[in-house]
């Protein structure tokens, strides 16, 4: 039996202890909000913070979130105030959106770490986060303003 | 349902619909969705008794705002409340018109259908207002959900006038009076999509969050070669993994391949981790079938056997053969551009529930009513009793437009007897793509003593996206020809446009931008190359090749028409419109003061696809090792009239990641037949560093027909990217993906 907390709440896994986080937490929990985009830890979509970073949840074993705390975007704010969410808003950066869960808990994470990244700081942070559609720009942006940094 | 609909439904629909929307009665929105009050003026649109506009989105969103920007134009018309707006996703239905959210066609094509849905419920409203007070209707007026009589300073709301406006008589179309743009509430603004926030908390529905009860998950092998056949399996190893219930083979294709799905070995278990895991313990012996000796190096030469070689005239002015017997200085170049996948970020995933001879769909797709047809055919029912259900799509491009993830869902479902999601993996993405068509490129001319073109000769060979529908299909197809090869606006005297044959190996699709991609890199590439060897100022030379300003209709030579409601008179091409986004491109990025230094260079280009008209000049640096970065690109686009500038700039803005991906690093081989692409690792897209770091749009103004904006930015990238390179490098790009190039 593994136990983990999600957003909060202690849950409970007596299933196979290789199944990725990512599918515990969209086939089992019905927490969709976290995406499948590679199952490869190759694109970002299925970002989540495990223990305060971020972790990719497609190549996360479920062994190996045990005792773990994990926050998914739907617990990374109660209201989608989080900085970074309201800066995602501002700056109208979703075209699909598909990506943008785990565009946004990368962003978080970095600016946990470096309140005031400058661009290069950026790059590397978010080198691993995929956006077909394109929004690279306003995410810089959206990350700059939620940090407050000069664009 | 409601009084309504005894008032003429007919009558609303002639009135509200434009030529290009096939429209055919019905009722309106889904059974339960409106309560008996309500009143529908058009199949778009719908008033609830308590207010509440209803408005419907036909068209699939997937990123370019469109569930959000149509709906702008009927409640602005309308002068509705955007707050008290609701906006209903469409299962597919005939009855609206084309759902295939494609061709960059959705504004283009339904605008005028918005704007009349709204303003025959405004005139309706005001007929019912001015009929509850006994005064004349002209002298009421719609204000923000209301219906205003300003000499008395009466109101009414929309609600209240719901049961009265029924009665009203329909505006005839011609009648019909609309807003000036003065007027406009939300056309012309940046209104945020409705989605984005729900989007920013993980909150929006995707294909791939669908679930429904009892449902089962499939992963599917596939015959790793088009065509290839299922000899045997042995799924001993599957079946033991916990989890797994069982495992169904799956017929092959019959040719035409079409969208019917590709067969194989699908593996049903509790969950999608446990089918995929499994999955990969299935024994299987395939027939790989005519296709296994496909090889892209020995593809790649055959097309230039064939571009060498005279082709099928698509286009031809003056006397080309003549001109170049005679000329002096003659100039040839080869271009290549490989298979792309569209690798939308949601992998094709699809829901099916196949009840008593009913199938209930829930997928992400661009093309609601392709999946009514696919399914129909591939279950053996009407099409009828195919319900397809559109979440939100992660991404498109084209892939999503081709349903047969959701024919393999519905068979499934079927043979099941329970519901059946099938979620594909990025491998399976990559490897069963509909690929956009490698393309091989001859281009020739002869120049006078100023550099400047007096014949032109360009041909183009690649695999047809007509294969999909014959299997017999080896030239171009009119649609792909019209994309930037028969209709180039170029002042040549003498110029010829041909195609020669080519067999398909894989299944060939549309990718956004579709056929103009590797057309507009060969010909962009080459006025560059011309341009170079006069050592003329590339925009000085763009512009002169382009001449006098003129409005083109091409026709019978290009360019074909996409979709129905298009007509040539419309959308002429307008050289004075081209002519004015290279001036604007050039002044935006101080193109005259940027002179090229070693390693930092502009490049341009400018084309015209889907009626758009785009110029881009794009700055490029590399640096001693070799890396190329784009710190800035700008963008000059003319699409006619706009509805949301803030998601116009958005789809630019996109489109040049797009483009510079399939310009850097985008490419798909087979070997064997097999695709040896599988996953972003080796089928790398442009992430943020390696996009362009800011790209800069400027929208020119205009009050021309809505054109489009999803794609045509696309195209134009490659040749601008690979132009700014010659600039700094004086190394000629003549193959994509430019990684393949060594730059110092």
């Amino acid at each position: 039996m593994i136990t983990l907390k999600i957003n909060g709440a202690n849950r409970q896994f007596d299933g196979d202890p290789e199944m990725p986080l990512l599918w515990y937490l969209r086939d089992i929990l019905d927490m969709t909000g976290t995406k499948f985009g590679c199952g490869a830890g190759l694109c970002g979509a299925c970002t989540v913070h495990v223990d305060g970073a971020a972790a990719r949840s497609c190549t996360t074993a479920m062994k190996d979130a045990a005792g773990k705390s994990i926050t998914t975007i739907e617990g990374l704010s109660a209201h989608g105030d989080h900085p970074v969410q309201k800066a995602w808003m501002a700056n109208n950066v979703p075209q699909c959106g598909y990506c943008q869960s785990g565009q946004i808990m990368q962003a978080a994470a970095l600016l946990k770490d470096k309140p005031k990244p400058t661009d290069n700081d950026i790059d590397q942070a978010m080198q691993g986060n995929i956006c077909r559609c394109g929004t690279y720009q306003r995410i810089r942006q959206a990350i700059k303003q939620a940090a407050g940094v000069k664009a | 349902m409601n009084g309504i609909h005894i008032v003429s439904r007919r009558g609303f629909l002639e009135g509200v619909v434009s030529a290009g929307a096939l429209i055919l009665g019905a009722p309106l929105l889904k059974a339960g969705e409106a309560d008996n009050a309500a009143f529908h003026p058009s199949v778009y649109l719908g008033i609830q008794p308590d207010g509440t506009v209803i408005i419907v989105s036909h068209r699939s969103e997937m990123g370019t705002g469109i569930r959000s920007v149509l709906p702008m134009v009927a409640a602005d018309e309308l002068d509705a409340d955007w707050k008290r707006v609701k906006v209903e996703q469409a299962i597919g239905d005939q009855k609206y018109g084309s759902q295939n959210t494609d061709g960059s066609c959705s504004i283009r094509d339904f605008y005028i259908a918005f704007r009349q849905a709204g303003a025959t419920a405004r005139v309706m409203l005001q007929g019912a207002a001015a009929a509850k007070w006994n005064v004349s209707p002209t002298d009421c007026k719609v204000q923000l959900h209301e219906v205003i009589h300003p000499a008395s300073g009466r109101k009414a709301g929309f609600g209240e006038l719901v049961a009265l406006a029924a009665r009203q008589p329909v505006p005839k179309k011609e009648d019909l009076v609309f807003k000036s743009p003065a007027e406009y509430r939300y056309v012309g603004k940046d209104m945020p999509i409705i989605d984005r926030d729900d989007l920013c908390m993980g909150r929006g529905k995707f294909g791939m969050d669908i679930k429904v009860p009892g449902m089962v998950y499939a992963s599917i092998e596939r015959p790793p070669v088009l065509g290839g056949k299922l000899l045997s399996f042995d799924d001993t190893e599957a079946k033991k993994v916990k989890g797994v219930q069982q495992t169904v083979a799956l017929d092959g294709w019959k040719p035409p391949y079409g969208f019917q799905a590709l067969g194989g070995v699908a593996v049903i278990a509790d969950n999608t981790w446990t089918a995929m895991q499994a999955r990969k313990k299935l024994k299987i012996e395939w027939d790989l079938g005519e296709h296994a000796a496909y090889e892209s190096e020995a593809y790649k030469k055959s097309l230039f056997d064939t571009a060498h070689k005279p082709g099928k005239v698509a286009r031809n002015n003056g006397d080309v053969d003549a001109e170049f017997a005679r000329a002096t200085t003659v100039h040839e170049a080869d271009y290549y551009v490989p298979l792309l996948a569209h690798a939308p970020m949601e992998p094709p995933v699809a829901v099916a529930d196949f009840k008593d001879g009913k199938v209930v769909i829930h997928t992400a797709t661009q093309n609601p009513q392709a999946v009514q047809d696919t399914v129909a055919s591939a279950v053996g029912i009407d099409k009828k009793n195919v319900i397809c259900n559109v979440t939100l799509l992660g991404g498109g491009f084209g892939r999503k437009s081709k349903p047969d993830y959701v024919a393999e869902a519905a068979i499934l479902s079927k043979k099941l007897g329970k519901p059946v999601k099938v979620v594909w993996s990025r491998e399976d993405d990559l490897r069963f793509d509909y690929y956009h068509a490698v393309a091989g490129m001859y281009m020739k001319a002869a120049t006078d003593a100023k550099g400047r073109p007096t014949a032109w000769l360009q041909r183009s060979v690649f695999p047809s996206i007509g294969s999909l529908f014959s299997a017999s299909a080896e030239y171009g197809a009119p649609f792909e020809l019209g994309m930037g090869w028969n209709n180039l606006p170029f002042d040549i005297p003498n110029h010829r446009a041909e195609n020669g044959p080519a067999k398909n190996h894989t299944r060939i699709g549309w990718l956004r931008s579709v056929a103009n991609i590797y057309h507009a890199f060969a010909t962009h590439s080459f006025v560059d190359e011309l341009a170079a060897a006069a050592n003329r100022d590339r925009v000085e030379y763009l512009l002169d090749l382009l001449g006098p300003d003129r409005r083109l209709n091409m026709k019978p030579d290009g360019p074909h028409l996409i979709g129905p409601g298009d007509k040539v008179d419309n959308f002429p091409l307008d050289t004075g419109r081209l002519r004015r986004v290279i001036e604007l491109v050039a002044e935006r990025s101080n193109w005259a003061n940027k002179k090229p230094t070693h390693g930092r260079a502009l490049g341009i280009a400018a084309h015209w696809s889907f009626y758009t008209y785009v110029a881009a000049v794009v700055e490029v640096e590399i640096d001693q090792r070799g890396q190329l970065r784009i710190p800035r690109a700008d963008m000059a686009v003319d699409p006619g009239m706009i509805i949301n500038p803030d998601r116009v700039k958005a789809q630019f803005e996109g489109a040049a990641v797009f483009g510079t991906s399939l310009a850097m690093m985008g490419e798909i081989t087979a070997v064997d037949g097999k695709i040896q692409q599988s996953n972003f690792h080796n089928y790398p897209v442009a992430r943020m560093s390696e996009a362009p770091r800011e790209t800069r749009v400027h929208i020119v103004a205009s009050t021309e027909a809505p054109a489009g904006v999803g794609e045509p930015g696309v195209p134009v990238m490659a040749p601008a990217i690979c132009n700014a390179v010659f600039a700094a490098t004086g190394k000629r790009i003549r193959e994509l993906p430019l990684k393949k190039t060594k730059l110092v």
